[in-house]
């Protein structure tokens, strides 16, 4: 091992456990929910960030997978009243739904734009659906689903098969954390194994790898299964930090939030999208307090302003301008070859 | 057992230092010299017209228990929030005021939704919680007060007076949510009472925009009434493309939220005459109390105000039934006010005499029939002291209270 | 009978609505290859130019047919200025920037109309069918929609302007050699785009509520109605419209409005899987 890549894990590593165990120490209790929130909608932009950076698949619906791994939860919480299964089902459903979808898209050989819009009209016609299930006929077992309503009061997590011993607030943060850590570093490993390089490959050109013998339709379909799989973690985690689902889960607004994140971050990278998703789920609270600012006009100023000035995110602006400082004449050639290269998106 | 596990795991995780929670859960509110109401309404999105409305009679109930000299040798100060109709934020909010704040009284959440998100965080840091919105019925936890009207006090006056006078087939049009759903099962239930019948029910979305379909089965079946239960944007599509067919000639109309959010200012003379509704509260009652009251109101937010309507008024009178607790009391910490109110306090307020009712927290209050000519509704009926029936059915705080849950109240 | 024919005229008033909702979305995506996810703001802004106007004592007429096109076609101008012509050829961006100008518009709309319901009062007779009355003012939507279908043909088909329009759309560098100015014909084609918005805005206004965040219920049905017609904008459109509107009004007569649009969001994956390229890529190829 270089000690490059020791400082690159090791330096993650370090600053991620450091949170985990010092942040419920430090911090007092609402801000420690607080923090507990952005941890899961950093683990959401993860998501996005994987699929979209690095499988170059532009999916516009991921609050799709979100939400019914959240409803998954919800559901099989009040049914079973344990939460070991429901946490593996809010993982598993999204992960099994977006298998079929991908199968339909990506086996149909539809082209990118078209991916776009059938994720964007999978999540309108679950929001519309799941919105009109208000009356008591629409239940689970003993769920009720409550369309716009959603599930109010959803049990939290328990300690592994001890129901009656459910997490506490500082737990649910320590679950949470320890989940970002774990899809931070799963998929950085990924990225490293053939599969994970071959999906880049895809990226950058999809009919050469083909050319060469992969089954680009195959990698593709695992990379949206395996997004869809870790927003549904997310959206488990979310139940468990306000108690509730509803249908504004699946809205539009919280699949264009998740595609900000990613883009003011930075595609193709994944600590760009976590601080991205950190900063702009604060400043959306914020924006409700200050009342100075509409916030609509806020996030559609920033989302437009990225595409048009800095469409590869904050992230691999601000490296690549130290990087350039730091490193040697010769690196620095190398570096602008790398930048040259097609699509390079680091 | 259950503390060596949590131990274990804090233990193997952090340095071994149990510290367990920061200290949210030990008495506040009487340690400062002001008392902290917090606000939580809507004040952007589909709900901020009616949410400004209530935000702003709250602030005057403030100011006027603030200008006779506060409670209990203190000052209410208000801290507001805007839930933007968002329901994450909403759950951020409730957290905030409970927790960063140590409100002794959170006042607020528009929608049903909001309040089934908002009442769950309350309960859990220990802050008292009133919900001040016309709803379905059935809330029943000893941390809540619902100040507001239920459908047994308003339906069934509204369902007396169509079935009397415009005849025994009705047809509803409501909200897709529970709101809409319980409304409309009482509706059937009121209808059934009067041997009459319920030819059709609809349930439509916020954002519905053609009902072209509904307007042609609403023919198919020709009611002599339809009552309307839409709520947010759509109602006033819906009365509009109803008139523009002819349809409202030939057809009566009621509602149990028309000028909730001032739709009669939008609709033509044409479009909103004849609709009866029945609230609580509109500003043409006739008593000193609420000329006093508009006098002061449009004294402080000015002449050009739109007409208020029951959702202020029990903000305004939530927040004085809350004080009126906390001075029986002496204090303003929870249980101590919670059991001043349980003990059936009595107010005169602009809507007439209101009473909390110990074993629902709900209130018994006087109920108006109105009908709308020329943009004003003209009260036909007053029906004094309407207790919150439906919820009573279901629960009993005093006998159960532990109980914390909404019951679906069954209808039959 | 009457009642087979109110429910013949209500599928016919769907078709309309969504061909009066989609054409300038589809003039815009068919000529230039931009999907414009700020549409239903467009549309909005048409409306609220309607409801002005109306206010100021205008005409209502005018108010819904000639004030919105032309303000909220500037406004499209204005936009392709600042935004869209740096997007040209980059689709997935044009989409996430349009997407943003979409919720920038609805906040920029809030702040200065509020989020009251406005609306356009109107007064045409209802019409009697047998027993059943119907508005009248569905009978003009559709007969308006028609004639606007006819004019678009008409003004891409015979005027130097659409030509000029359908060949740069064709061959930019080639229409630009022969001495066409191209990217003033990209401008006016969005300007185009925006102005059909605006005026299905404008009509819409007296019967729908206007409010900023409604262009989102028009989106997604714009958006599927395109994409389900395919290249050719006009033929696409009609014949897409077709398809959905009947899919939709026989499944909210069967259940309820939300299972209608459940249906027609379903019909349009179902189609989309079949005919990758909408229906004028099998169909009608040769169409406009």
């Amino acid at each position: 091992m270089s000690v490059g890549r020791v400082v690159s894990y090791g330096v993650p590593a370090v600053i991620g456990l450091a949170l985990l165990i010092g942040l419920p120490q430090l911090l007092d209790l609402f801000v420690l929910l607080q923090v507990t929130l952005y941890v899961v909608m950093a683990i959401l932009a993860l998501s996005l960030a994987f699929v979209w950076g690095y499988g170059g698949i532009l999916c516009l619906g991921q609050s799709a997978f979100f939400g019914l791994g959240a409803y998954a939860y919800a559901i099989t919480a009040f049914n079973i009243g344990e939460s070991s299964l429901p946490v593996v089902i809010a993982i598993l459903l999204p992960t099994l739904f977006a298998a079929a979808l991908g199968y339909l898209m990506f086996y149909g050989r539809i082209s990118e734009v078209y991916v776009g819009v059938i994720t964007l009209t999978v999540t309108l016609i679950l929001f519309n659906a799941v919105n009109s299930t208000a009356s008591p006929e629409y239940r689970i077992g003993s769920a009720l689903i409550g369309g716009y309503n959603g599930l109010p009061n959803v049990p939290s997590l328990n300690f592994p098969f001890d129901p009656d011993n459910t997490l506490q607030p500082d737990d649910v943060y320590m679950v949470a954390m320890a989940t970002l850590l774990i899809v931070y570093f799963g998929i950085r490993w990924i990225l490293r194994t053939r599969f994970g390089r071959v999906l880049v490959a895809i990226r950058e050109n999809e009919r050469r790898v083909e050319f060469i013998g992969f089954d680009a339709r195959l990698h593709k379909l695992a990379a949206f299964a395996l997004g869809a799989g870790i927003a549904g973690a997310a959206g488990c985690l979310f139940v468990n930090w306000g108690s509730y689902v509803s249908p504004t889960i699946f809205s539009m607004i919280q699949s264009a939030q998740i595609i900000i994140w990613v883009m003011v971050g930075g595609v193709g990278t994944l600590i760009g999208p976590i601080l991205g998703a950190v900063a702009l789920s604060w400043l959306t609270a914020e924006v409700g307090t200050q009342h100075v600012i509409n916030a609509d006009i806020l996030f559609g100023g920033i989302l437009i302003v990225f595409v048009l000035l800095v469409p590869r995110g904050l992230v691999p602006m601000l490296t690549e301008h130290v990087w350039s400082r730091v490193m040697q004449p010769r690196r620095k050639v190398a570096v602008a070859a790398k930048l040259a290269a097609p699509g390079g998106r680091a | 057992m259950h503390l060596t596990r949590r131990n274990f795991l804090k233990a193997g995780a952090t340095t071994a230092v149990a510290a367990g929670l920061p200290t949210p859960f030990i008495a506040r509110a009487d340690a400062a010299d002001e008392i902290i109401l917090a606000s939580l309404y809507d004040l952007s999105g589909p709900f901020e017209e009616v949410g400004k409305q209530m935000f702003d009679t709250l602030t005057l109930a403030v100011e006027e228990i603030n200008g006779s000299g506060g409670l209990v040798g203190k000052k209410v100060r208000v801290v507001s929030y805007d839930l933007q109709s968002n329901l994450q934020v909403s759950a951020q909010y409730a957290q905030q005021a409970a927790l960063k704040d140590r409100a002794a009284v959170v006042h607020g959440g528009i929608t049903s939704a909001s309040r089934e998100v908002i009442r769950p965080v309350l309960d859990k840091y220990k802050t008292l919680y009133f919900y001040d919105t016309p709803y379905e019925g059935g809330v029943c936890d000893r941390n809540t007060f619902c100040v507001s009207t239920t459908p047994a006090q308003t339906v069934e006056k509204l369902i007396d007076y169509a079935c009397k006078n415009w005849g025994k087939k009705g047809y509803t049009l409501a909200a897709n949510y529970n709101y809409g759903q319980i409304t409309s099962d009482w509706v059937k239930k009121f209808v059934h009472d009067h041997g009459g019948e319920v030819l059709g029910t609809e349930f439509f979305p916020f954002d519905v925009t053609n009902f072209g379909s509904t307007l042609a089965k609403i023919q198919a079946v020709q009611p002599d009434w339809v009552i309307s239960v839409l709520v947010g944007g759509t109602p006033l599509t819906f009365y509009r493309q109803f008139a523009a067919a002819g349809l409202n000639k030939k057809i009566h109309v009621c509602s149990t939220t028309f000028g909730g959010s001032n739709e009669e200012a939008v609709l033509t003379t044409n479009e909103s005459d004849g609709i009866v509704v029945c609230y609580n509260y509109l500003e043409q009652i006739k008593s000193p109390a609420n000329e006093a009251f508009l006098k002061r109101f449009h004294a402080r937010f000015g002449n050009k105000y739109p007409s208020l309507t029951e959702l202020p008024m029990s903000s305004y009178q939530g927040v004085h039934l809350w004080a009126a607790g906390v001075k029986k009391a002496g204090s303003a910490e929870r249980i101590k006010v919670i059991k001043a109110l349980e003990s059936g306090i009595s107010l005169d307020m602009p809507s007439g005499k209101i009473t909390m009712d110990g074993a629902t927290h709900h209130v018994t209050q006087d109920v108006h029939l109105a009908v709308y000519k020329d943009k004003v509704p003209i009260v036909i009926e007053t029906f004094p002291r309407q207790p919150p029936a439906d919820t009573a059915a279901v629960c009993n705080l005093f006998k159960h209270p532990n109980d914390n849950k909404q019951y679906v109240i069954k209808v039959s | 009978m009457a009642f087979a024919s109110i429910v013949g005229l209500e599928v016919v008033y769907a078709v309309a609505m969504l061909i009066l909702v989609s054409l300038g979305l589809a003039i815009v995506f068919g000529m230039m290859r931009v999907i414009n996810l700020a549409h239903g703001e467009f549309m909005v802004m048409g409306g609220y130019a309607a409801t002005l106007a109306v206010h100021h004592g205008i005409n209502f007429w005018l108010a819904i047919i000639v004030v919105p096109p032309i303000i909220v076609g500037a406004i499209g101008v204005v936009i392709e200025r600042t935004i869209i012509r740096f997007l040209y050829g980059r689709m997935f961006e044009t989409m996430l920037a349009t997407w943003g100008l979409s919720l920038f518009l609805v906040g920029l709309m809030t702040v200065i109309f509020g989020d009251d319901t406005e609306g356009v009062p109107m007064s045409l007779p209802g019409l009697h069918i047998g027993l059943y009355q119907e508005s009248g003012y569905n009978l003009f939507v559709i007969g308006f929609s028609v004639f606007l279908v006819g004019a678009v043909y008409a003004f891409l088909r015979y005027t130097r302007l659409g030509l000029l329009a359908r060949a740069t759309m064709q061959n930019a560098p080639m229409a630009g050699a022969l001495g066409t100015n191209t990217s003033g014909v990209y401008a006016a084609t969005f300007a185009l785009g925006a102005a059909l918005a605006g005026l299905a805005g404008g009509i819409i206004a007296p019967i729908a509520g206007v409010v900023p965040t409604t262009g989102g219920s028009y989106i997604g049905q714009a958006f599927i109605t395109v994409l389900g017609g395919g290249a050719s904008a006009l033929a696409g459109v009609v014949s897409a419209a077709i398809l959905f509107g009947v899919v939709d009004q026989a499944a909210t007569f069967a259940t309820n409005a939300v299972f209608g649009e459940v249906a027609l969001l379903l019909a349009a994956i179902v189609l989309i899987r079949l005919l990758p390229n909408g229906i004028t890529g099998r169909f009608f190829r040769r169409s406009l």
